[in-house]
This record gives C-alpha cells, structure tokens and sequence, in this order.
C-alpha cells in the first residue's frame, strides 16, 4: 500500500463561493483507518474548515454517510484499505442539496419518514391492566430485518428514481412502512394504504436494487417495497372478491 | 438562509455505474418481450385466417427473422432471469421463525421455468 492516501474532497463554501471544486489532502496510510478517520485528521490538522457530519463511530447514528468513490457509504465503516487506488473521492450524498462541503440538507427525508405512520396502529388499544402485547420469536422474526434502519439515507443516494424524482417516498420510509405493517401487534395496513400505494409510493419504484446493496444494516428496502406491492395488490384484489369481508 | 448547492442527476445516469446499467438493460428487455408477444398475437390471428398464414410463414422464414428471433431468445431469456431473480423479494416464505433461504425460492423457480419449457418444447416438437 502507498504511505500516502490523497483524498479528494469535494468543497462548497456557499458564503464565499458560487461553484463547488475538490481539494486535495494527503494523509498518511494507516491499515486500521476508516475513511472517517482520515476526515478526522484533515480537519484536526490540515484544514479545519472542513464540515461534514459524525457522531457514533461505529455505525449506529447513520450521520457519516457520503459518497466513497462514487459510491455511498458509511465512512465510519469504510476502510482506506479497501480501496488499493492512490485516490479516494469524497463527496456529499447524492440526490440531496448541499449546506456546505459534505454536510447535506436531509430535510426532505426527515419530512417523509413520519408520513407512513412508522408506530404501532391498534383499532382499540387495550387496557394498561391487561398487560403488555406479546409476540413469539417467530413473529418478530417476520418483521426485524426492515426494523434496523438507521436512517443514513444511503438507500436515497443509491436510488435513482428518487433521485430523478426527489417526490417518491423512498426506500427507508417504504420499508419502515413495510416492518410495521408486518408486525403482529399492528392494525394500521390500511391507514398506511393511502400514502404507501400512492403514485409516489411503492408503484414509483422500479427496483433497480441498489438500495439494499449499498444498506449498511442489510435491511433490503427493495425486497420490503416489493413485498408492499403484493401485499397491497392482494387487498384491492381481495376487496373484488369479497368487498365485504375485511383485509 | 445559505443558499443550498442542488445537484440534478444528468441523463446519462445509467451509463456511470454497472448496476444502473444492468437495469436499463432489464427494461429495455420487456421491450423485446412485448414485441414478441405482438408477434404471437398476430400469429394466432393469422392461423385463424387461411388467406394470411402462408405471407406470416414467409415473413418468419426470411435469415434476417431468424436472427431477429435468436436475438429475442437471448434478451427474452435475461429478462426471464432478472424476474426468477426478483421472485425471492416478493416470495418471502417462512417455515416457523426461520425464512425459506431466497436462493431455494429463485431455485425452485428457475426449475419450474425449465419444466415447463420442457413440457412446452416437447408439446411442440414431439
């Protein structure tokens, strides 16, 4: 491995300057860096201008998503010596307007997520008294997977019908809609029904696929959003059938 | 208010990663799908029509509508894949707590495409 990684980082100082540019920094080759630690140094030691956003460091808060040479990732999991280049291009989340340098406005998103009602629906809650709603390993075993989002939105970057199309729901909004609506203690399919099958919910997609390969959870909102087609297809089917009966 | 970079995605998307590229090809595959199920329909009516057949027979006959049709197996046979592919996403099946493996699913699939291409292929030429 080279002694020296330049990374390449892209610049957007909108106080200053109209245009984006990159700027080069070279840091030192370390074997159990992670791109996050390079940013770290740069900023510590090279260039304290620098914005981008990181908390946990160990990829749980999903705030260090950016774009690894042109892919999205968590920089705080992505390793320098991964990437046998002498260049690494770092670069904001695609699809999302930059504030300034690597730090993007994930408005949008943080917007979006609450409109699928991502919290437990019940018809008539029952009494405290009578205890809490018990699931076997089974049941939650059905719907866990779609539960550990962490909101990175990488699954946005990586799409790129919402990034054509900045009004689809998209893949993590989609796939909470999906663990919720599979989970045994939940009654809100229906009430989820009118924004999940609206034209910019599932039927927007697809399935280009490249949100559940870039997941760092491996939630597969892909795999959930196609499941919510079936699933919604198989009520209004249903309710042909048997319009009286209830989903 | 800082005034926010908006960076648009340029229409040649598709061309700058292989996976994206992949699915173009995908999509424009059911093209080829549609376009020989148009040339089945129009078959058909022509069967049921005895005037028309034998120009349908001729028009199939011609070197460049074999190779048009070797063309369209291959494309039509990748667009078969991409969805034995997909079935595993839509088909999530369970057997007690423990999910039925996806490459069980897009196996049992991928066989049931081949008997039944058998079965076709031996109706016909049997």
């Amino acid at each position: 491995m080279p002694e020296q990684t330049v990374f390449e980082v892209f610049r957007y100082l909108p106080d200053s300057e109209t245009e984006p540019r990159f700027d080069s920094y070279e840091v030192e080759y370390h074997d159990n860096w992670v791109v996050l630690d390079a940013l770290n140094h740069v900023k510590e030691h090279q260039d304290p201008t620098l914005s981008y956003r990181w908390s946990c460091r160990m990829g749980v808060c999903g705030s260090c998503g950016m774009m690894v040479n042109g892919e999205p990732k968590l920089t705080c999991e992505t390793f320098v010596r991964d990437y046998d280049t002498e260049t690494i291009k770092i670069e904001p989340l695609t699809h999302f307007p930059v504030v300034r340098d690597l730090v993007i406005n994930m408005d949008d998103f943080i917007e979006k997520l609450p409109t699928v009602s991502p919290w437990l629906i019940r018809e008539e809650e029952k009494d405290l008294a009578e205890g809490e709603y018990l699931q076997t390993p089974a049941e939650v075993a059905h719907y866990k997977r779609f539960s550990m989002c962490i909101n990175c939105m990488l699954c946005y970057s990586a799409c790129p019908v919402y990034g054509l199309d900045s009004t689809f729901t998209g893949p993590a909004a989609l796939a909470l809609a999906n663990r919720y609506n599979l989970d045994s203690r939940d009654q809100g399919k229906e009430e989820r029904a009118a924004v999940v099958t609206a034209h910019e919910g599932i039927w927007e997609c697809t399935y280009v696929g490249e949100c559940t390969q870039v997941c760092p959870k491996d939630v597969d909102p892909a795999g959930a959003i196609q499941m919510l087609k079936l699933s919604y297809a198989l009520d209004w089917a249903r309710s042909f059938v048997m319009p009286r009966s209830r989903r | 208010m800082t005034r926010e970079l908006s960076r648009p995605l340029p229409r040649s998307w598709w061309l700058r990663h292989a996976p994206y590229f992949q699915f173009m090809i995908r999509e424009l595959t059911s093209l080829v799908v549609l376009t020989y199920a148009g040339l089945m329909i129009w078959g058909l009516w022509a069967s049921g029509d005895g005037g028309s057949f034998p120009s349908f027979h001729d028009f199939l006959s011609s070197p460049l509508n074999v190779w048009l049709h070797m063309a369209m197996l291959v494309l039509a046979l990748y667009h078969t894949g991409t969805w034995i592919a997909l079935t595993p996403k839509v088909l999530v099946l369970w057997r007690d707590d423990e999910r039925i493996e996806p490459d069980v699913i897009a196996g049992a699939n991928a066989v049931l495409f081949l008997a039944v291409t058998g079965l076709v292929l031996w109706l016909v030429l049997g």
